[in-house]
Parts: C-alpha cells; structure tokens; sequence
C-alpha cells in the first residue's frame, strides 16, 4: 500500500510540470494570447476585452495557472476554436478509435512477437534466430508513416484487399455502445439487421493501420523477449530445473518465462508511448478518426485549445498507464510484495 | 583514448551487422558530401515535359532521370541525393546539441546529487513521460513549422537519455580512487568532472550517440512529414513523402524511394549501435 | 505417517551402483577447430551407500564431470565413455524421456550457490512438489506432506510455513536445507553435492555436511561429494579422488589417503591447510605456486609437471597412465 501511495505521491510533480508546460505553451507563442485563442478571424475590442476576463488574462500569472488548473480539473479544457465544441468532448469522442486501433496493434504485436523471441532464444544461433533479429532491426528502424503507405500501396492499390481509410463503411449506421467498433458491431440490433458485414468491414478497415502500428512493437518485444529469455535460460536455477528432471516445455513455460516477462512488461509499458506517436503518424496516413489525426488537424489549423487540451489529456493517460504497469510489475515479481 | 579506439575497432570488425552499418554511413557520408559532383541536376529544377515520370528500369521512364522525377517535374534521383545531405546534417547536428547539453546537465547531476540532481531528473523524467514525436511537435507547435526548429524540437526531446546514461555513469565513477587522488591534489570541481571522470564514461556515451543519430532522423522526417519540419521545395526525405502521398496510386516510387533512403540510413546506424553496444559492453560479449 | 510407499531395491553395500570407464568430455568451440578436452580418460566407480569426494581447484573438471552424469552438459559438449553405466542402465545412450526419469529421479544434484539455483519467483512448495509430482506418482495433496515431512527431515522448523516461502526469504542455509530436501524428495539412489558448502557461512557448513553424512547412512544413498577443501572430505567420505587439469591423479580411502599423499599435488593441497602437516611455528603457510592450466593450454606430460616440486626430465614428454590409484612418477615418499 505505501508503495502505491509513494508512485501516486510521485506522480504529483510531473503532472504539475506538464500542466505548466501545457499553461505556458499558448503564451510562448508569438502574439497576443487572446488573438492566438480566437484565431485569425479577428474580434471587436469589446468582446476581446470580454474574453481577455473570461480567460482569465488579466489576472497575475501565478493566478492564471491556479484557474488552469481548476478548470483542468473539472474537466474544463476550453474550447476549440475551429468547431466552438468543447476540447473534452472532442477527445471523448475520438478517444475509442485510437483506443481500438492501440490496443489491437499492440495485441497483434505481444502475440506474435512474445511467441517469436522465445522461440529464437531456445534456437539460439539458428536460422530462425538471426533471421528474426534481422527483420526485427529493420523493424525497428522502419519510418513507421513509411510502411503505412507501402501497406496501402501492395494490399489497397495493388491487392485491392482492404479499404484506404476510415473505420468502417459509410452506409453503416451503428450505434455507439463501447465506441469500439469492433465490439459494437456485435450488438444484437446490429447483427440482426446487417449480420456479420458490418464487423467484418471495421475489420477489414482497422487491420491495415494496426498492423503499420504494431510493427515497432513487434520488433521491439521479440528482441527484448528473445535477451530476456536468453539471460533466464543462463541462470542457475534453470540448470536445477534440468537436474531435477523437468521436461524442456516445461523449462520454459514454467521456470523461465514468467521470470523473463517482468523485464518484457517494463517494455510494454515505454511501447505505450510510442503506440501514441504511432498513432499520430498511422491515424495521418489512413484517416483514421482519433485523436492522433486530431491533434495534427489542429496544429495545422492552429486550433491552440486542442493542442494544450489533447496534449494534456494524452500525457495524463500515458502517466496512468506506467503506473497500472508498475502494479502489474508488483504482482509479478514476488520480491517487490515484501 | 587511442587504445581506446584501436580495440573497439578490432572487437567492431568481429561483427558483420555493425561492418555493414559503417561502410552505408560512408557511402552515405561520401553522396553526401559530393551531391552537387553526384546528382545530374539540380534538385529545384522543374523540367515542365516530365511529369511524374516512372524510373528508368521501369515501362515509360526516360533515361536521365534514374528514379523518375515528381509531380511538378524534378528529377527524383538528385532530390534523394541532396536528401541525404539533410538526414545526415540534421542526425548530426541533433546528436551534436543533444550530446553537449546532455552530457553537461548528465555529469553536472551524477556529479553533485542532491538538489542539483533532482531538478534535472525531475526535467527528464517530464520529457520522457510524453511520447517523443508529441512532445516535438508542442515544440514546433510553439517555435512555429521550419527545419531548424524541428531540429531543436527533436534534439530537446533526446537530451534526457544522455543524460541518463551520463549521470549513471558519473555516479559510479566518481567514488573510484583516481577521483580521491584528483581530489587530494586539489583539482577543481569542474577539472574533475570534465577532465578525470568523463573521459571515462565514453562507452555508453559512443553507443548512446549513434543510436541518438538514427532517432534524430526518423523523428525529423517524421516531422517532415506531418508538414512540421522541412518545407518546400527542400528535398527532405519525410517531406518528399508528405507530398508523394496523393500520388501513390499512379506514382508509387514518388512514395516508396524516400523510405528506402530513410531506412537504410536509419538501419545502418542502428546496426552500428548495435554493434558499438556488443562491442563495449562485456556483460553482453561474454553472453554471445 | 507417511502414505507414499518408494520403491527401494534395498542393494547390498557392495554392489556397484555408478561405473564409469575412460570418460572424455569434449568441447565444441567456435574460436578453436579442435574441440577442447576438458576430461581425460576417467575412470572411478561407487558402491551403493558409498560416499566418495571429489577433490580439485576451480578448472580441476570435476564440475564437468558431474554435469556430464545429469546429462545436462548442453549441445557443444561430446560425451565418448568405454562405459558409463548407473544402476544396470548405460548412460550413454539414454533417450531425452529417459533421461529425465533419471535426472532427479535416480541421480539427485544440490549445487553451490543455494540462492541462485532456486527459482525466485516460485515458492518453496510449488518447487519441491512438482518434483515429487514428476518422479513420484502420487496426489498434489500427497505431494505437499511429503514436502512437509522432507523439510522437518532436513532440519527446517515450522515446515508448513516455509512452504509458502519465497527462496529470496530464507537465509543460505535454510535454501541449502530446500535444495537438500528437494534432491531426496524422490529417494535417489545417487545424491551429487557439488560444492554445497562453498558459498555458506562457516558455522553452517558443517551442519549441511552432517545432514548429508546422515542422510546418506539413513537412505543407504550414494553420495559424490565434489569440494576444493580435503579437510571436509576427510572427515565425511569413504574414498576419495583427487582430480587436476581434467584427469584424476590420485584415488584412495580417505584415511590411506590423508596419512599418505603420494602425488605431489595431493601433498601440496594437504599441507595448505592450516595444521594439516607439522611446520615451524609461525612460518608460512605453504601454497602451490601457479594456477591449474587452463584447458588449451594444457602442458605436455603430466600435467602437473610446471608445479610440481617433484618433477624431473621424465615428467615433461610422456603420457602418464594411472596405476594403482596414482598418476605420478616420482610419488612422495612415505614418511
């Protein structure tokens, strides 16, 4: 428990910081704040002065921030300039879909690439081994809004397998249970009016931007698998495992992997943050409706309020996760429990 | 700090990956240096009756234009040419600014712990905990779309990692005998951080620079192509990109040439880092 | 109290249990072409209820040599024996599935360093009950109070508790105390314990060698005992051999052995123990000067011969065989 309360006490400043440099993004721009903030349409003095107040500009610095704060708090992130929506409800309602194409690209990349390490570190020196490591550097190095395209271009263009962008298409109508639509296009209504089309046209639309989303990953965690398991299958317990007469499966599954996976979920973790930037390149080259696409929308539009709202909500979110890895962390390792 | 190098030289030359790496960055290096000897024209130049042109070695391309030329007509070959001049320019100079300020903050914190260190910890760990492209573009978002400001966007988003590696360093170097004994002589602070103590982190330093090259780029570019970093008509690789992307159905090598340029010269100093890695590290050298 | 009834073959003292005959381990290496020979043409056998040390520096083979018996010695080993046999089975031909009948089943090994050869991140008892679970065909349930009773049998207190321990949670000792437990859990008819004092606290050590000494006479179990330190084989073997540079040099009964040393690296190792031999007081402790060759460096002749006190032209250029329990020439004389 005081472990817990000692990450969460810890979260505190960097929260802090990143608000300030959320609060102090719009006033380092060149240019009046108040002008930055309604965009380049211009105001009549009388409602720049109404605005300055509303917005708090008047007020010393250090009260601003202390404003900012509170707002942030409720939820308040101001409003966009280009739609006068709310920054919150845009993200609420882009959220889901970079969720879904997330969650699946890292999936795809765990399942595949957790299987791939293990079996390259039992085979080490094979031909399996150096030719995981190598495809997996050129993973690694792969300019990720690159490969989107190549992906468009052999299995849209070429192929003509799957759809260009989007997440689904346009003549469905489905209703938003989860906002992931590959669950809700399983609900009842749906499958009784349209069956199965409808999942498998989100299917068909989300398995392109995943896979481009998942390629860093899955390079990353078939390498880091593979030197994990590596450095378990060298230690001496493993070698007791042997002598006591257990078989090679369960060596590995039993003896060595949990031990190897600890290392493998830190990763997990700092692959969250680039599933983000992923997301805001992937999201670009498939028109993908998240909140990737939404913050570059808005940087080229200058919509200040969505880049200070998103960019705070998304480090929130990022931060939150590497604390829900650190539990997970603590339930792994039994040496952390005491 | 000869031997230094002979030998990691010797153990480099093991380690056929890292081979490869170094001899595509001096090829690399070598176009880039001589683009305007190399490139048969001139990367602006916009031939009118050349439009979208396929490469040579494929059906409707004209000779003299190797790899095609683009959508307004310039010859793609010596726009890639010229690119490597930026990818390279800017990998160097990221790692140049993010290598200096994060080794100055990184020995300055390992050096004197306490309140020093934990400000700048504090700092890094508020870059780290935002995805890196993100927090480049807040950058660019302020300072404004442009190269040299991508570049400083992504140099800043590099920085804590030298400082890291640095300040972990430090810390276990500094309480070495050689230290006690500079410190009995009465070395000054700054000679002892600087003169006895970095010259002595320079492994994870070396690996940290190479790998910082790579990153340097691929985030530039991406930058680039998102429209935050280099602008028209400069002939940088994420740029070309961005603008290739409304022509991948007619025009696929306009898309598919830049990233290959990217690739291989992002691979080859990751395989060099690697490599560097293998070679300084003897946890890992006993391993394999 | 205990409901599992182990097959015993109750075997005469004398019978041979282990017979080993010209054993040459080889190395695979990708840096030489010729694979490393790191054991030479050993040849020892152990009765059953016979506890024989194995005495020898770091780099001595005999690590190797026990590794070689689990059969755990790994892909770039070539194991060429005249005979290995262990209790009427050849060794040398075992399946992978018979192997691992054998391997904590019939031979049990207990290592040097108890904290890193058990898992940590597995408690005590899921360690000690798959053991019996894969040797033994018995209930979970069975399983677990067989644990019980192996731990209070090792001297552990309150063994239920300790069940739900983590190795990380236990003191060297006590982890050596589970790894002993977890070696008889199945009654093996052979127990190698390679070093397993080595890295305890002195006042432990002992304790650990009289738990082994008994349980050996209990279960009429056969022990190698491997150690770099005579003094312990002395006190708890019958027999003993001595090994250098991958071949045995000297074998006997350990009293024979301790009143007489004849191979001049024997004597060298007894008398630098502390009131091993009679010295002037307060003179130096004597040592043997250099350090065991490594294995492809190995010198030509005895490969004793670039340390030995005793060594004459003779020693540099012929093999040696061993006779009589002695590879040596120009043996000590006996006082």
């Amino acid at each position: 428990m005081k472990f817990f309360l000692k990450k969460f006490l810890d979260l505190i400043p960097t929260l802090l910081g990143i608000s300030l440099i959320c609060f102090f993004m719009i006033r380092l721009i060149p240019g009046d704040p108040v002008l930055n903030l309604v965009g380049e349409r211009g105001v009549d003095p009388v409602r720049y002065l109404e605005m300055k107040k509303s917005l708090g500009l008047d007020l010393p610095i250090i009260q601003q921030f202390w404003y900012f704060l509170k707002n942030a708090l409720h939820g308040n992130l101001g409003t966009s300039i280009v739609s006068n929506n709310s920054v919150w409800s845009e993200f609420i309602e882009r959220f889901p879909a970079t969720f879904e194409l997330g969650m699946v690209g890292l999936i795809l990349a765990t399942l595949i690439g957790i299987p791939m390490g293990i079996y390259a570190a039992i085979k080490r020196n094979s031909f399996f081994d150096y030719f995981l490591m190598s495809v997996s550097l050129i993973g690694y190095s792969m300019p990720i809004f690159w490969w989107g395209l190549i992906l468009i271009l052999v299995f849209s263009v070429k192929l003509g397998l799957t759809p260009v962008s989007g997440r689904i298409d346009l003549v469905f109508d489905i209703p938003v249970f989860s906002g992931l639509y590959l669950i809700d296009t399983l609900q009842t209504s749906v499958l009784r009016a349209e069956g199965l089309t409808p999942f498998w046209s989100a299917l068909k639309h989300l398995i392109l931007p995943a896979t481009a989303l998942g390629t860093i990953p899955l390079a990353v965690i078939a390498r880091m698998t593979r030197s994990s398991m590596l450095e378990v299958l060298g230690e001496d317990y493993i070698r007791t495992a042997k002598a006591k007469g257990m078989s090679k499966t369960r060596i590995v599954y039993i003896h060595a992997l949990r031990n190897a996976l600890v290392p493998i979920v830190t990763t997990l973790a700092l692959l969250f943050g680039s599933i983000i930037t992923g997301a805001i390149l992937t999201e670009t080259i498939f028109s993908w409706p998240g909140i990737g696409k939404w913050i570059v929308q808005s940087i080229t539009s200058r919509d200040y309020p969505v880049i200070q709202g998103g960019v705070l909500i998304i480090s929130f979110i990022i931060i939150m996760t590497n604390i829900f890895v650190d539990v997970i962390y603590y339930f792994l390792n039994p040496k952390m429990r005491n | 700090m000869k031997i230094f190098f002979s030998e990691l030289y010797f153990e480099l030359k093991k380690n056929r990956g890292a081979m490869i790496g170094v001899v595509v960055i001096i090829i690399s290096v070598f176009i880039a240096l001589f683009a305007p000897l190399i490139a048969p024209h001139n990367p602006t130049e916009i031939f009118a009756d050349a439009l979208r042109l396929p490469p040579v070695f494929v059906q409707g391309g004209r000779a003299g234009y190797f790899f095609g030329t683009d959508d307004i007509g310039r010859d793609l070959l010596s726009r890639l040419i010229y690119g490597s001049r930026i990818s390279l320019a800017v990998g160097f100079s990221v790692v140049i600014i993010a290598l200096i300020s994060g080794t100055f903050l990184g020995v300055i914190a390992g050096f004197y712990g306490g309140f020093t260190d934990r400000i700048i910890m504090r700092l890094t760990d508020l870059i780290m905990s935002l995805p890196s492209i993100l927090f480049a573009i807040v950058i660019v978002a302020v300072l404004g779309p442009g190269i040299t400001n991508a570049i400083i966007a992504v140099s800043v988003v590099a920085v804590p990692n030298f400082i890291r590696i640095i300040r972990a360093q430090v810390m276990v170097e500094k309480n070495r005998q050689y230290v006690f004994a500079a410190k009995l002589f009465g070395a000054s602070s700054f000679r002892i951080m600087f003169i006895e103590i970095l010259p002595n982190c320079m492994a994870p330093l070396i690996v940290q620079a190479s790998l910082g090259f790579s990153d340097g780029i691929l985030n530039v570019a991406a930058l680039g192509f998102l429209g935050l970093g280099a602008q028209a008509p400069m002939s940088e690789w994420g740029t070309m990109l961005s603008d290739a992307r409304s022509f991948i159905e007619s025009s696929p090598w306009m898309v598919t040439l830049p990233g290959i340029c990217i690739l291989v010269t992002v691979l080859s100093f990751n395989l060099l880092g690697d490599g560097l890695r293998d070679a300084l590290d003897p946890r890992l050298k006993k391993q394999n | 109290m205990l409901s599992i009834h182990v097959s015993k073959s109750r075997t005469k003292m004398n019978d041979t249990l282990l017979n080993v005959e010209n054993l040459n381990i080889f190395f695979k290496s990708d840096k030489n072409p010729e694979p490393i020979h790191a054991v030479r043409d050993l040849s020892f056998s152990l009765k059953q209820g016979e506890m024989l040390g194995v005495v020898g520096e770091s780099g001595s083979g005999k690590s190797i040599t026990n590794l070689a018996l689990m059969g755990i010695l790994g892909d770039s080993a070539i194991i060429k024996a005249q005979e290995c046999t262990f209790n009427n089975k050849n060794l040398l031909n075992l399946s992978e599935k018979e192997w691992q009948k054998v391997r904590g089943g019939e031979i049990s090994m207990i290592f040097q360093d108890p904290m890193t050869a058990l898992n940590p991140f597995l408690t005590v008892e899921f360690q000690l009950v798959e053991t019996i679970l894969a040797h033994i065909d018995c209930s979970k349930k069975e399983a677990r109070e067989r644990a019980i009773d192996l731990l209070s049998q090792v001297g552990i207190t309150s063994p239920a508790d300790r069940l739900k321990a983590y190795p990380f949670e236990l003191s060297g000792g006590m982890a050596q105390r589970v790894m002993i437990a977890m070696a008889i859990s199945t009654s093996p008819k052979l127990l190698i314990a390679d070093e397993p004092t080595t890295a305890l606290d002195v006042t432990i050590q002992k304790q650990i060698l009289m738990l082994i000494k008994s349980l050996q006479i209990k279960n009429n179990m056969s022990v190698i005992l491997v150690t770099h330190d005579l003094g312990v084989v002395s006190e708890f073997s019958e027999r003993v051999q001595v090994m250098y540079a991958g071949e045995i040099v000297e074998t006997a009964e350990t009293k024979k052995l301790i009143t007489y040393p004849h191979h001049p690296y024997t004597y060298g190792l007894l008398s630098s123990r502390p009131g091993a031999i009679e010295t002037k007081p307060k003179s130096e402790l004597p040592s043997i000067p250099g350090i065991v060759p490594a294995f492809h460096h190995r010198p030509a002749g005895c490969q004793f011969n670039p340390r030995c006190t005793n060594a004459q032209n003779d020693c540099l250029n012929q093999t040696i065989i061993i006779e009589n329990g002695l590879r040596c020439l120009h043996p000590m004389a006996e006082k």
